[in-house]
């Protein structure tokens, strides 16, 4: 089954004459649960931190004692604090370098594995493998390691010839390590697009090695257009997850942002001054900013999309 | 493609990913002067001295810590498959006013960063008194009890639009209510789901690591990523065996999940794009 993008539900076909049966009570009975928590966690909160985010709330008063102070967040953040803005300049980096060359990394080792011989359910399952690790402390631990001055890429590198550098403590490489950390990953996205490969109708090749198109022009005017959706979703859903790394930066730099704020991720800027600052009124503007950021990338992605995705019509979209 | 380039690459690859993971367990079991001096992937002597002096290397024994972590990936488990099956039936085969709207929502917080509502929850958790109490897992546990998740409730619909509406209808006509439908009909047959939904959350709230961080402040209430970070502060040489000991215990269970159940997490992410 190939990953459709979320859809309405169906409309249910129903024998003409045959009254539709309302179900409302059960309905509402087992969805309680899931209107609660979209109450309490998440509606009830957002407009919660809405408001905070115009305060000067610092958690040690109740919050209800918090004092108004208009846009100053807000202010405060586009004018005033160059840590914000260094915070946007490296998670836009970090995005645009990992997400792209990761979904190459799973797109190309795909159509390595895009064939039929032995093992190669245990080749997919291997190359998946980090990805199921990779989030971990644990992972960002070994990582750092094996980055770190006397480390394996070092000692590796030596084997060469080649003399290493501080990869993790200098702040030109940081952020690059990290980068590599998620690039490493890219068995998600690769699994996915195994599975849109394997909906592309193999008469096309057919076809279009009959008219004497070579390898690439194969790839470029079937593969690629007729995997266009999928890229486009693999594309979305990493763009939005690279804009939120934590764990990894967090492990580098011990909570810091470091070193010389070269690994300062949004999402860790934004724990810096919620939780160690105790600023959570501007914390909470930061939320909100980041909230409405990520709202316009997916809005700009999906509009983007309109020109190179292509939804055969065979298929249905 | 010569027949042997694909292979060749493939291999290739396979080694330099799995490089780093061969490398920790090595280093795991080398002396403090071999993992200075060796940087071979394989100890000269294997020692598992790194295992017993990181197990008890602070106040609190790793035990604790892990013990902590299974209750916690546990009970969210529990509370993610019992509750995002309850909404996942009511949205995917139960006919209610006003459900079309409800499950846009449900898909618009399904694109909703979760890093965004860590503030403000923090604050209502707090107000509420659970930040710091007795018992500090309230705010870890209690939104996975209320089908926050909209990942697996999506998934669980996805999944029950596949099972056959003669089956209700059939049952219907039997006399059956929805809630009996549910139970004698639905409930057995999303089994696949729900195995899914069960893996996907041991593993993720198992790695978790940025609510734990916030939730958890008490030395004896750490949960196992937490407490790795422990061994960041100590940067001395001799704490790097046991760091990589306790990293690779912390990575077991995610490996044997991952052996146990490799090709239906596969095919988990196929039918929903879920992120492992």
């Amino acid at each position: 089954m190939s990953p459709a993008p979320p859809r309405e539900p169906a409309v249910v076909r129903r024998a003409p004459g045959r009254p539709r049966r309302r179900e409302n009570l059960p309905g509402y009975l087992f969805l309680s649960p899931w209107l609660l928590g979209l109450a309490a966690i998440t509606a009830i909160p957002m407009l919660l931190s809405l408001y905070l985010s115009f305060t000067d709330y610092d958690v040690l008063t109740p919050f209800t004692e918090a004092n108004w102070v208009g846009w100053d967040n807000y202010q405060r953040m586009f004018t005033a604090d160059p840590s914000f803005w260094h915070s946007v300049r490296v998670t836009v980096t970090f995005a645009l370098i990992a997400v792209p060359l990761k979904l190459a990394a799973a797109l190309g080792v795909a159509l390595l594995l895009n064939r039929v011989f032995r093992g190669v359910g245990i080749f997919r399952g291997l190359f998946y493998l980090p990805s199921l690790l990779g989030g971990s402390v644990a992972v960002a631990i070994v990582w750092v390691s094996m980055f770190n001055r006397g480390g394996a890429v070092n000692s590796l590198l030596a084997v060469f010839g080649i003399e290493g550098a501080p990869w993790v403590s200098d702040p030109k490489y940081a952020l690059q390590t990290l980068m590599l950390l998620a690039i490493w990953q890219f068995g998600a996205p690769m699994v996915i697009f195994l599975a849109g490969l394997k909906q592309v109708p193999v008469e096309l090749y057919e076809a279009a090695s009959v008219d004497g198109a070579g390898k690439w022009r194969q790839f470029k005017h079937i593969t690629l257009p007729m995997l266009s959706p999928v890229i486009f979703f693999n594309l979305v859903l990493e763009t939005i997850h690279g804009f939120q790394g934590f764990t990894s930066a967090f492990v580098l730099s011990n909570g810091t942002g470091g070193p010389v704020d070269s690994t300062l991720m949004y999402t860790l800027n934004l724990y810096i001054n919620g939780f160690v600052q105790l600023d959570m009124g501007y914390a909470s503007a930061m939320a909100w900013v980041f909230l409405v950021a990520i709202g316009l990338i997916t809005v700009v992605l999906f509009r983007t999309g309109r020109f190179w995705v292509h939804y055969s019509d065979s298929e249905g979209g | 493609m010569r027949t042997w380039i694909r292979p060749t690459a493939l291999v290739l690859i396979v080694a330099v990913v799995l490089y780093p993971l061969f490398w920790m367990v090595g280093t795991a079991f080398k002396s403090p002067e071999e993992i200075v001096s060796n940087i071979g992937l394989l100890p000269e002597h294997f020692t598992p001295s790194n295992f017993t002096s990181g197990w008890s290397k602070f106040d609190v024994g790793f035990g604790r810590f892990f013990l902590n972590s299974a209750m916690v990936a546990g009970l969210t488990v529990v509370g993610n498959v019992v509750s995002c099956l309850l909404a996942a039936y009511a949205l995917g085969r139960l006919r209610f006013r006003l459900r079309g709207m409800w499950f846009a929502v449900m898909i618009g917080t399904l694109l909703l960063p979760g890093h965004v509502l860590i503030i403000p929850q923090y604050i209502l958790f707090r107000s509420l008194g659970w930040v710091g109490g007795e018992w500090p897992y309230l705010p870890l546990l209690v939104p996975h009890f209320l089908a926050t998740e909209a990942f697996f409730v999506f998934l669980m619909v996805q999944f029950m639009r596949g099972i056959p509406r003669e089956l209700d209808e059939a049952a219907t006509i039997d006399g059956a209510s929805p809630y009996r439908i549910f139970q004698h009909v639905i409930l057995p047959l999303s089994r696949p789901a729900l195995v899914t939904t069960a893996i996907f959350s041991f593993i993720w709230t198992w790695n978790d690591f940025f609510r734990q961080l916030v939730y958890l402040s008490d030395l004896k209430d750490y949960t196992v990523p937490v407490a790795l970070t422990l061994f960041i502060d100590s940067t001395s040489e001799t704490a790097v065996g046991p760091m990589f000991a306790m990293s690779l215990l912390s990575l077991i269970p995610v490996f044997l999940f991952f052996v146990a159940f490799q090709r239906m997490l596969v095919e988990g992410i196929n039918t929903s794009g879920l992120k492992g």
